[in-house]
């Protein structure tokens, strides 16, 4: 069957990062993280040496899912949660567009959810930028799923009795092949997390953590701060030892007879050494109890590419069950439409 | 009655007598494991193959197998035949096949005086009796004294017939209803090789049962050759059809081929994102088996992603269609919404089956076509159309998928579990005759200075351009947001707004629907029936029977729900009278009633089944003789 018509491209690939920009008024709040996190997309979007009119940036419901507006590719902005499926009919359907999801911690991980581990367990050829803020801005100011167990808001005066979720082990739980978290503040370290992703054929999830300055202000601020940081925050490097710390006083470790990762003080190592870094892994268990070193209170955050592995995409397979399918078929449309009619017991009335 | 039956001549023949009749219906009646779906379908094949003209209504449980031999878990398949044309599974059975007491006692209330009986004794147990009630075997106490019982050991003698074959006990049992078949085949003069070719393919991998099921089958042909019981044997001749190439089909297998058909005419790839449902999963299914016509299939995680995936694929240039049910229409609301604001071509298929809720999901009603016309929120209207019959089914898919691809919207397609399982023959189309479906995506920039317009709307159709992604020049956002006419910018303006909300009601009042047709033969009637959807047939026969009998009475029949066609404030104020029946409380006669100030006057019948053309016969009369 034939494809869509599509003109031949004519956008000249020389890019910059105001050819990413639409003509549209960004109205976040003056300070959100999403204006960092845009800038930093529309830096990175010529690196990709795709036609903009082969970039297509798709969200949910949410502040964050105002971004396909500013980006001047093609985009919708769809309903809430919703997303990744609406994003999968796209990307499997056009193999040929590069597909961004974009995304929050309510919109992907609340009402959403079903989508994105669904999403993520096909290995839909999807960009999925998660913006977590852990916390509801767009309806002002309630606790979301990433918020911390006791978070007292307008909706739980007395804090909220859910549990959060980690985004990265529910990504990984729901056998996603690149996860990654990066930070809205450091463009250098987030340009580069896009780049893996935009490398990785599948799904790629990552997650951004986004401050919003009016209903969460600072709930990243430990390892953001340059005080702070060094000490909280564990950078993770592919084929390089995981240590952290302004001394590089601390490391990661994996305990004999033990199930998961530690962190330990270098010094105190004796016989062990830290963990060397390996996003390839097939074996998830690594990436998950990567994932595990860090919680709601941030003391141990590991950021970088915690998993990148290969396993077909959704996109692939389905071309192929077409290609399979059409390799034996002769004829116009028509004539096989014509066969398939008159396929089965069929009888005639002269 | 409605297509009443007669005998219209005797011949004798050397073995047994021959009757000939012009139309029979049988029932085939079992325990849900008992093949009774199968059987239908290979008796309605090989019926077909006559000629005759046919319409099945096959009647089963939700329960896949509700425990043997109880009331709940009978399943039953009826087919009418007949030598002209007739437009239901006709309304009581002439033979009811009972493969056990359940299957008798849960029957024998819809068979007329006379009506031959065939059971199968050896399920005649105590137990089984006790199991529904009887405490004295039906067989034995008289109480069917007034039809001809022909009492079968069925599954005796086909564990007999097969007693040299070598098969496990319990297959050589399961192949009594091929003995029924058999015997059923013999009765009605049936060709049968088309069942010995089926029963060939289907036990392919297992030679033992190919072997069983045709000695069982052979067996019951035989017993019905020889025994004293049968003393006639039934012709009836084929229909005169128009003359072409036909085969049997259901509604849903015909929904199927039109997508597949509309994909073809229109050159766009077919994406399909369903989630499993009863009774619309076997759209999925039959599009699955098509992926050399470039059709993708998706069964999606629930409902919304279903409809959320054929929204994104139609976004990206291809024809995209989600089928569900009821309940599934309910979850895909907001999305159907989104596709509204977003103008894009989107078709959804409802085969409505009874509700609310979880409802009767195996039986059949119309109850949806409010939530099709006006579930969602805010001003979000769309089209609406329903297919007449299950063959009909594949000429409704092809006209949602125009209006969709025409007008830029979403089309609700309500079809429902009686014509989706029902069959009827189906002339096969010309396929260089089906509409052309074709379109043109935006190549170029609409607007001054080069720019794009994504809502500059074409004046005909009101639609807007279908820029898919790859277009170089035309990259654009859309959304769920209000957006400016013309450049779909965000807007709160509340002009623009007003206009918008008008605009987007108008151009589905824009879209082009046909006329409705009247049927009043002799032009004389002045009560109006007027119906939409499965009840076309046993409207037409109750009118048909009404005509015959010298009472005139006008039938409408409405395909397009929304909008609705434009003659019909005409058509409906030139009768004194208009009746609506419905399988719902009265929705269309709603609609009706407001939208023309017409007194129209609502027959409603909710019970999970579909009309009997006696029903409205004897109700149509009444309306006639009295007013």
């Amino acid at each position: 069957m034939a494809s869509p018509t599509i003109p031949a491209g004519r956008t000249p690939l020389q890019l910059t990062a105001k050819d990413f920009k639409s003509d549209q008024e960004v109205r976040w709040c003056p300070g959100c993280g999403d204006y960092a996190i845009l800038a930093a997309v529309q830096g990175f979007m010529p690196e990709l040496g795709i036609a903009r009119e082969n970039i297509v940036f798709v969200s949910g419901i949410g502040c964050s899912s105002r971004f396909p507006y500013y980006m001047n590719t093609y985009g919708m902005h769809s309903i809430h949660g919703r997303a990744p499926a609406i994003a999968t009919g796209l990307s499997s359907s056009r193999p040929d567009l590069s597909v961004w999801v974009v995304t929050g911690d309510g919109d992907a991980l609340s009402i959403g959810g079903n989508h994105l581990i669904h999403a993520l367990r096909r290995n839909v050829n999807l960009k999925i930028l998660l913006f977590n803020n852990r916390i509801y801005g767009l309806t002002k100011g309630q606790y979301s799923p990433t918020s911390e167990l006791g978070k007292i808001t307008k909706s739980t005066p007395a804090g909220s009795a859910d549990s959060p979720f980690n985004p990265l082990s529910l990504a990984l739980g729901a056998e996603a092949t690149f996860v990654a978290r990066t930070i809205d503040s450091d463009r250098k370290h987030l340009q580069s997390v896009l780049r893996a992703a935009a490398e990785h054929k599948g799904s790629a999830f990552v997650e951004i953590y986004q401050n919003c300055n009016i209903f969460n202000d600072g709930a990243f601020e430990l390892i953001k701060d340059p005080e702070t940081r060094d000490d909280h925050l564990i950078r993770l490097e592919q084929g390089q030892p995981i240590t952290f710390g302004s001394q590089g006083q601390f490391s990661v470790v994996h305990p004999a007879g033990g199930f998961g990762l530690q962190v330990r003080e270098t010094a105190g190592l004796g016989d062990e050494r830290p963990v060397v870094h390996d996003a390839t892994v097939a074996e998830p268990a690594y990436a998950f109890a990567l994932s595990r070193l860090s919680g709601s209170d941030l003391n141990t955050t590991p950021i970088g590419v915690f998993r990148a592995v290969e396993r077909p995409s959704y996109d692939e397979l389905l071309a192929k069950q077409l290609t399979d399918a059409t390799a034996g078929s002769t004829g116009t449309p028509e004539q096989m439409l014509t066969d398939l009619l008159h396929s089965g017991d069929t009888w005639a009335i002269l | 009655m409605a297509e009443q039956s007669e005998v219209t001549s005797e011949i004798d023949t050397a073995t047994k007598r021959v009757e000939r009749l012009d139309r029979v219906v049988i029932r085939f009646a079992g325990d849900s494991g008992d093949g009774m779906q199968l059987t239908g379908d290979r008796f309605t094949s090989e019926t077909a193959q006559l000629g005759n003209d046919i319409s099945t209504l096959p009647n089963f449980p939700a329960e896949i197998r509700a425990p043997a031999g109880t009331l709940p878990g009978v399943s039953s398949f009826q087919v009418h035949f007949a030598d002209y044309d007739i437009l239901t599974p006709g309304d009581a059975p002439n033979v009811l096949v009972a493969m056990n007491p359940a299957a008798l006692k849960a029957n024998l209330s819809d068979l007329p005086a006379g009506a031959d009986i065939i059971v199968n004794t050896d399920e005649f147990t105590k137990r089984n009796l006790a199991k529904v009630g009887y405490a004295v075997s039906p067989l034995d106490d008289g109480s069917l004294d007034g039809y001809a019982v022909h009492p079968v050991g069925l599954t005796s003698m086909t564990v007999g017939a097969l007693a040299e074959l070598n098969v496990p006990k319990k297959d050589a049992e399961r192949a009594k209803n091929m003995f029924a078949l058999g015997l059923l085949s013999w009765m009605y003069s049936r060709p049968y090789s088309s069942t010995l070719r089926f029963l060939e393919r289907k036990f392919a991998k297992r030679p033992d049962l190919v072997a069983a099921n045709i000695a069982a089958f052979r067996a019951g042909w035989n017993f019905g050759e020889t025994t004293e019981d049968f003393s006639v044997r039934y012709e009836v001749k084929p229909a005169r059809m128009v003359p072409g190439t036909y085969r049997n089909i259901t509604g849903n297998a015909a929904l199927a081929l039109g997508l597949v058909a509309a994909s073809v005419r229109s050159k766009l790839p077919l994406f399909l994102g369903a989630y499993p449902i009863t009774p619309a999963s076997d759209i999925l299914h039959e599009l699955s088996k098509h992926k050399r016509f470039g059709i993708t299939t998706m069964q999606a995680e629930d409902e919304i992603a279903a409809v959320g995936a054929a929204l994104g694929a139609s976004y990206g240039g291809a024809l995209g269609v989600t089928t569900t049910s009821g309940p599934g229409v309910a979850l895909k609301g907001e999305t159907i919404s989104l596709a509204i604001a977003l103008e894009l071509p989107l078709v959804i298929v409802d085969v409505q089956r009874a509700g609310p809720s979880t409802g009767m999901p195996t039986k059949t009603e119309q109850a949806d076509l409010n939530m099709a016309l006006y579930g969602r929120h805010g001003e979000a209207p769309l089209a609406v159309i329903a297919p007449k019959s299950p063959s009909d089914c594949f000429h409704a898919a092809l006209e949602a998928a125009r209006i969709a691809l025409t007008y830029r919207t979403p089309v609700i397609l309500l079809s429902d579990n009686y014509v989706a399982n029902g069959s009827e023959p189906w002339l096969l189309p010309d396929v260089a005759e089906l509409p052309d479906l074709s379109v043109e995506f935006a190549t170029e920039p609409n607007g001054e200075d080069g720019k794009f317009l994504p809502y500059l709307r074409d004046p005909e159709t009101l639609a807007r351009p279908w820029a898919v992604p790859g277009t170089a020049g035309l990259e654009h956002r859309i959304g769920g947001l209000e957006k400016a006419d013309r450049t779909g910018d965000i807007s709160y303006d509340p002009a623009n707004h007003d206009f918008m909300v008008r605009t987007r009601a108008a151009r589905i009042e824009a879209i082009e629907v046909p006329d409705v047709a009247v049927e009043d033969p002799d032009d004389n009637a002045r009560v109006l029936v007027l119906g939409w959807g499965s009840t076309y047939g046993p409207i037409g026969a109750a009118c048909r029977a009404l005509r015959h009998r010298g009472l005139p009475i006008a039938q409408a029949h409405l395909r397009h729900l929304s909008p609705l066609p434009a003659n019909l404030g005409t058509v409906l104020k030139s009768y004194d009278k208009v009746v609506i029946p419905e399988m719902n409380l009265g929705q269309l006669a709603h609609v009706i009633r407001a939208r023309y100030l017409v007194d129209a006057v609502p027959f409603n019948q909710v019970s999970g089944l579909p009309f009997t053309a006696a029903t409205l016969e004897h109700m149509l009369e009444d309306v006639v003789k009295n007013g």
